[in-house]
């Protein structure tokens, strides 16, 4: 059924579908819209045979969920930026216990300085975590995703966060396919737990592992996410015989047949690049983008097939690892190892500074040249940070140099912003 | 016997664990044959451990309420590590181990979902216990634990307080008393130990949530943290009990004097035993035979510094003026008190 | 379930972990003599029948009671229970009422008609006892249990001896006595009274009797009162205690007129003096030292006193005549001996019983070869109880010994065991004797506090007039009360502290009346169950390494 509504609310709805049986919540922009949802459907009874849970902490969040999946039953939470690494510990520990926990991450900047916009710091930081990532590029597709989240995590026994972008996707009112009751019963059966809490069978999960076996155990998580590379586009394949439209997957090409320029990115800023690309193949560039969709586990060969045609690379993300550059970039170029490809990273969007197609033309235009830098970061404000890392220089107590630098750029500039 | 059922049992009272005069319905889980024994053989605790002790105790005891329809959630500490190391366990019942600091929180998750299936008529009634350390309950577990109260969600939550990080080389907790030797309260110094503070007796504020059980228990009257146990199971919401647990490494006793320890805590007044129920004391268990703090502090080599040459009079009458504020606040030496 | 590998584990599965390897010392359970059984002459198995008692199984406690005393009953009232003296629960509150206990199984076995079992079979050897009393009687019943044709030969008309003759009626009721000298000739023992034997080796080889017979046990008391010489008129009446209280046994009533002075400090005075109240005379005891040096049982002083009976502490007779006496004052020198002080008092007294101790008739011993007299006039006997004649034993008064009712139904037993052995050619040597389990090994935090029950008195009117029983029984409520009182001391009473306590359920229990049995698989060594066993049944013993 096609509806109009917010990015939050076909989540909340897409969830509600795949009757999760234990939700746990606590407030944290921008996922609080999608729990505000589904509370809002437990408390009227639209939603059944569900306990909604108002923790007191993305930690004990978390832990809420560890309980319940434990004990068998579907279990959904959200949350976002500062929360999800309030919660690691916990997050850590579902994936390393096995439990098919899903969970939605609006992705945010991280802090300090506390900021509540979009990028992928939150979710890129817990790239090792053990959990699979999966990126939604509009609200069909993270309404979808989750829909296939719960089968993937159920049937490997493996936690999984489906990423969107936070206000972007999260508060956008666009219009979505709400799939029938009937669909997704099809599509998703119940949840039959791996291990389960039960008096009748008791086993004890979580046992204390030492080195006689904890490497193996590691292992086998890999390798688990090893069997998620095979077993994403196989979903992707069953949802789109039941729902009729293609979702998910590992990766997804656009116009990359004869680019000689591949555009690598995650998320909705898919869509920009997209209509940057259209525009400049108009132009006569040989452009084209390649959208990630299973960070975690990352479809190495699947990239590589991607880019074996391309003369060079750019991989334009909301991340930025501190000390070397990209994050999605580093698993890019392990990917064409030996492709003797360039590549080139650009750090976009931190915090929600707007992505323009014009400083993506500009930018592509550049990398058509060669003329990038290994790590670049698009439309930074040089004379601000110049300036402060002049000050810097000058003066031992510069003060926090955020408040200087929103000094620096003044209200107005912060308004274009 | 019924002729007989008037007499007491003043040879051991209900002070022994079992008695053969008793009637089998009057007899502790304890001293069943087939009690459950939910924490077996096997398991790594120190010689003489009181968490171990008291981890049976509690959890036979509520295996027994629940007709053994129970899952248990552990905290990281002694406990877990003693009791789960790769490749054996030692639990027989359902068992789970995620954090330190969030056992309430997935014992809350565990009775979510019992719920629902109950719900669906996918599942029986089975009940929730989490248990933990004083260190994972009174510290780094306390936020979990306080949300699980203030909810009200369906679990008994028990603590072991043995005061101090003991699976980590004995340090300081929030549940330490004051004056202790600990790895991070040395004897040195002109506050020698752990210093004094203003204390954090969690039961009480257990109690300032008002949830509709509380109780303090300790493994020296087995009885009575059996008949706690069994009550708390008969109740619905959250509830805790606190029981005391002596640890011979970390308190410097020796291993046989692990219920000797837990008792004189109990007679000394140090320690009270009682419950209550939504935020009011209903009973206290009466000092038998009142003991001066000393007696308690004395076995102790985690007090030892208090001793010696130069006996640290002061420090030991600000430890007695606890114990009598215990004995004031709760009663500890009234006739009701039962 | 197809569990995930190392984090997740099967149940229970610890048990391959056998932590008893961790021990240094380990646990061991053993049982210790309690106090009570180690002082009882008649070496009861006081804790062993009590055990039985806390239960309500009288008869059964009755059987293990008898197994070493047969006269349950008779012991609940006049054994003087220094068992209850070396009582553990009287460093508690007050010693277990041992005795009470004791009297109301006694009392139980009457009112029901138990009877002792006949002897398996019989070993065709012959026994000839000589005085039916307490220590002759005990041995009848040892023997006759372990199959030995027996024959009780006594001078006197009933069965008792100084049960009989030398305690009175108000002690030891008259019924009591008959019903458990009955019960043993009901085991098949034969019972000669009026007999009097006067020579012990013609008396065991005559076959009028029964005989010949393979041995004897001689156990003819000590009936001859002692004399003082005290200097005295004609018409002074001067009797000796032992003729006045077997006279009260008979029709003729001893005449001894209103003022009769007992001489004496003994129980023996105290009994003259309370029975000749009860007669309606006025006694007074005169007794050379103070009432604490006296030999009498203070509780029997202090009944005496209640009922009115007179005391002359430190005093002596030095003359008696025609309704008056003469006593001398006497002071105690620094060794606690009395001396006379030159003092003089009179006294008035229609008579004067001598209660001075006893002698033994030693006259049916003449000519034996072999037998040896000390100096003071008993029989020399070995460990075993035997005479310097082979086949002839002897205990009771005529042997050197405290002489009570107890100690003698004690030699009983014990002359039994070691004829027994003789008759077959093997020696008895009884099996080594646990550790007494001393106070120090007890944990008494586990015993409620429940006072003595005090035994109901008979009020003072009715003591000073009649020979009624003083002291009443305990009904069952109160002696199950009193019996549940007992700390087990030494012995496993099966109350699962040790199955409880262990940390490592390393204790098996093995179910009723079986006790329990350590795991040593898992047994740890922490010592906890030693620490919390109640009763010291269980110790720690180095591990060898």
């Amino acid at each position: 059924m096609l509806k109009q509504c917010e990015g939050s609310h076909a989540v909340a709805e897409a969830v509600a579908l795949c009757r999760p049986e234990v939700i746990c919540a606590y407030p944290i922009s921008p996922q609080t819209h999608i729990v505000e949802g589904i509370g809002e459907m437990v408390k009227s009874g639209e939603l059944k045979d569900c306990e909604f849970i108002n923790v007191e902490s993305e930690f004990a969040a978390m832990s809420v969920a560890i309980g319940s999946s434990a004990t068998g039953a579907r279990t959904y939470t959200a949350t976002a930026s500062q929360g999800l690494l309030y919660m690691v510990e916990a997050v850590y520990n579902a994936s390393g216990l096995g439990l098919p926990i899903v969970m939605t991450v609006a992705n945010r900047a991280i802090g300090a300085p506390i900021n509540i916009w979009n990028d992928h710091s939150d979710s890129l930081s817990q790239r090792d975590c053990g959990w699979i990532q999966l990126f939604a590029e509009t609200n069909q597709e993270a309404l979808d995703l989750h829909i296939q989240a719960f089968k993937l995590a159920e049937e490997l026994s493996l936690p999984v966060m489906v990423c969107m972008d936070g206000f972007i996707l999260t508060h956008a009112y666009e219009r979505v396919d709400m799939p029938t009751q009937e669909q997704v019963d099809a599509f998703l059966p119940p949840y039959e737990p791996r291990q389960v809490l039960d008096v009748n069978e008791p086993v004890s999960i979580g046992a204390m592992v030492g080195p006689e076996a904890f490497m193996e155990v590691r292992y086998l998580a890999h390798a688990k996410q090893m069997q998620a590379l095979d077993l994403i586009p196989q979903l992707a394949q069953e949802f789109k015989a039941v729902f009729g439209r293609e979702s998910g997957g590992l990766i997804r090409t656009y116009r990359t047949e004869d680019a000689e320029t591949i555009v690598i990115a995650m998320g909705s800023v898919l869509g920009t690049i997209k209509d940057t690309v259209d525009e400049m193949r108009e132009a006569g560039h040989k452009i084209g983008v390649l959208g990630i969709t299973s960070f975690r586990p990352f479809p190495l060969v699947e990239v590589a097939a991607a880019l074996k045609n391309c003369k060079r690379f750019v991989v334009l993300e909301k991340s930025l690892a501190v000390g070397i550059g990209g994050i999605v970039a580093t698993n890019v170029r392990m990917a064409v190892t030996g492709m003797g490809l360039r590549g080139y990273t650009v750090v976009a969007g931190l915090g929600g500074r707007a992505i323009t197609m014009k400083s993506l033309t500009g930018l592509f235009e550049k990398a058509g040249r060669d003329e990038l830098d290994l790590v670049n970061f698009l439309d930074l404000d040089w004379k601000v940070v110049n300036k402060q890392l002049e000050r810097e220089r000058e003066k031992r107590r510069t003060g926090p140099a955020a408040e200087a630098m929103l000094r620096d750029v003044g209200a107005v500039a912060a308004r274009n912003y | 016997m019924s002729a007989l059922q008037t007499v007491k049992f003043y040879q051991t009272g209900t002070f022994t664990v079992g008695n053969r005069l008793l009637a089998q319905e009057d007899r502790s889980v304890q001293a069943n044959m087939q009690r459950t024994n939910s924490l077996n053989s096997g398991h790594r605790a120190c010689q003489g451990c009181g968490e171990a002790l008291g981890a049976r105790y509690a959890i036979d005891a509520a295996m027994n309420a629940t007709n053994r329809q129970l899952i248990a959630a552990n905290a990281t500490g002694c406990l877990e590590v003693f009791s789960t190391p790769y490749p054996e366990t030692s639990w027989q019942i359902p068992w789970i181990h995620s954090l330190f600091g969030n056992t309430a929180a997935v014992a809350t998750g565990i009775a979510a979902a019992i719920k629902v299936k109950k719900q669906k008529g996918q599942g029986q009634d089975v009940r929730v216990v989490a248990q933990g350390g004083d260190g994972g309950t009174t510290d780094i577990g306390f936020g979990c634990l306080s949300g699980m109260f203030e909810r009200n969600d369906d679990v008994l939550y028990i603590c072991y307080d043995n005061g101090g990080y003991m699976n980590t080389g004995v340090q300081r907790s929030s549940a330490t008393p004051s004056a202790a030797r600990t790895a991070t309260t040395m004897p040195l110094g002109p506050e020698p130990g752990n210093p004094f503070g203003q204390g954090k007796f969690v039961p009480a504020i257990a109690m300032a949530h008002e949830i509709p059980y509380v109780a303090t228990a300790t493994v020296a009257d087995l009885r009575d943290l059996e008949n706690k146990v069994t009550k708390a199971m008969s109740l619905r919401g959250a509830r805790y009990i606190h029981i005391l647990v002596p640890c011979p490494l970390g308190w410097g006793t020796a291993s046989q004097d692990t219920i000797k320890m837990a008792r004189l805590a109990k007679e000394t007044g140090i320690f009270p035993v009682f419950e209550a129920e939504f935020g009011e004391v209903k009973s206290a268990l009466a000092i038998r035979r009142p003991l001066p703090v000393e007696d308690y502090l004395r076995p102790q080599k985690r007090f030892a510094h208090l001793f010696g040459k130069n006996p640290a009079v002061a420090t030991i009458a600000r430890i007695q003026a606890q114990a009598d504020k215990n004995i004031r606040r709760y009663g500890l030496l009234s006739k009701e008190a039962a | 379930m197809q569990k995930p590998f190392a984090i997740t584990l099967n149940p229970g599965s610890s048990l391959a972990n056998h932590t008893g390897s961790w021990r240094t010392a380990r646990p061991v359970y053993l049982d210790r003599l309690p106090p009570c059984n180690n002082q009882c002459p008649a070496g009861e198995d006081i804790q062993g029948w009590l055990f039985h008692a806390e239960s309500g199984s009288y008869e059964a406690a009755w059987r293990h009671l008898t197994r070493d005393n047969p006269f349950a009953a008779i012991m609940g009232r006049v054994c003087y229970h220094t068992c209850e003296s070396a009582c553990n629960r009287g460093k508690i509150d007050e010693a277990v009422g041992i005795n009470s206990v004791e009297r109301f199984l006694g009392d139980e076995a009457i009112k029901r008609g138990w009877k002792f079992a006949a002897p398996a079979q019989e070993s065709g050897k012959k026994v000839l006892i000589v005085g039916a009393g307490p220590s002759g009687m005990s041995a009848a019943y040892h023997l006759r249990k372990l199959g030995h044709a027996v024959t009780v030969m006594d001078a006197g008309p009933f069965m008792g001896g100084m049960m009989r003759f030398g305690i009175p009626k108000y002690r030891l009721p008259r019924e009591v006595l008959d019903a458990e000298m009955q019960r043993i000739v009901d085991l098949g023992v034969t019972v000669k009274l009026n007999s009097k034997v006067d020579n012990i080796l013609e008396q065991m080889k005559s076959a009028s009797l029964g005989g010949p017979f393979d041995a004897a046990f001689l156990a003819v008391g000590a009936h001859i009162g002692k004399r003082a010489m005290i200097p005295s008129g004609d018409a002074a009446k001067i009797v000796d205690a032992i003729s006045v209280l077997r006279s009260m046994e008979g029709e003729d009533k001893p005449m001894l007129g209103r003022r009769v002075v007992v001489y004496g400090g003994g129980n023996t005075a105290i009994d003259v003096a309370r029975s000749v109240k009860r007669m309606g005379a006025e006694p007074i005891i005169v007794y050379r030292r103070t009432r604490d040096k006296a030999p009498a049982h203070d509780f029997e002083i202090e009944e005496a006193l209640q009922e009115g009976v007179m005391v002359k502490w430190l005093s002596t007779i030095k003359q008696a005549g025609d309704h008056q006496i003469t006593i001398e004052k006497m002071a105690l020198d620094d060794k606690g001996f009395p001396q006379p002080t030159g003092e003089f008092e009179t006294l008035e007294a229609d008579s004067v019983v001598l209660a001075l101790g006893q002698d033994v008739d030693l006259g049916l011993l003449n000519g034996v070869p072999g037998l040896e007299v000390t100096k003071d006039g008993v029989v020399k006997v070995g460990a075993d109880l035997m005479t310097g004649h082979p086949g002839i034993f002897a205990g009771g008064d005529m042997v050197p010994a405290e002489r009570n009712v107890t100690v003698a139904v004690g030699h009983g037993k014990k002359a039994a065991k070691h004829i027994d052995a003789w008759l077959s050619r093997t020696t008895y040597a009884p099996p080594p004797k646990h550790e007494v389990a001393q106070f120090e090994k007890l944990n008494p935090w586990y015993y409620a506090d429940a006072p003595k029950t005090v035994r109901p008195m008979l009020d003072i009117i009715r003591r000073q007039s009649t020979f009624e029983e003083v002291q009443g029984g305990l009904d069952e409520g109160n002696a199950l009360f009193e019996a549940r009182r007992c700390l087990s001391c030494g012995n496993c009473f099966e109350c699962d502290n040790c199955y409880g306590v262990c940390p490592d359920n390393a204790v098996i229990k093995l179910g009723p009346g079986k006790r329990f049995q350590f795991n040593y698989d898992y047994c740890k060594g922490c010592g906890m169950c030693v620490a919390e066993c109640p009763c010291g049944a269980i110790k720690m013993e180095a591990e060898e390494i």
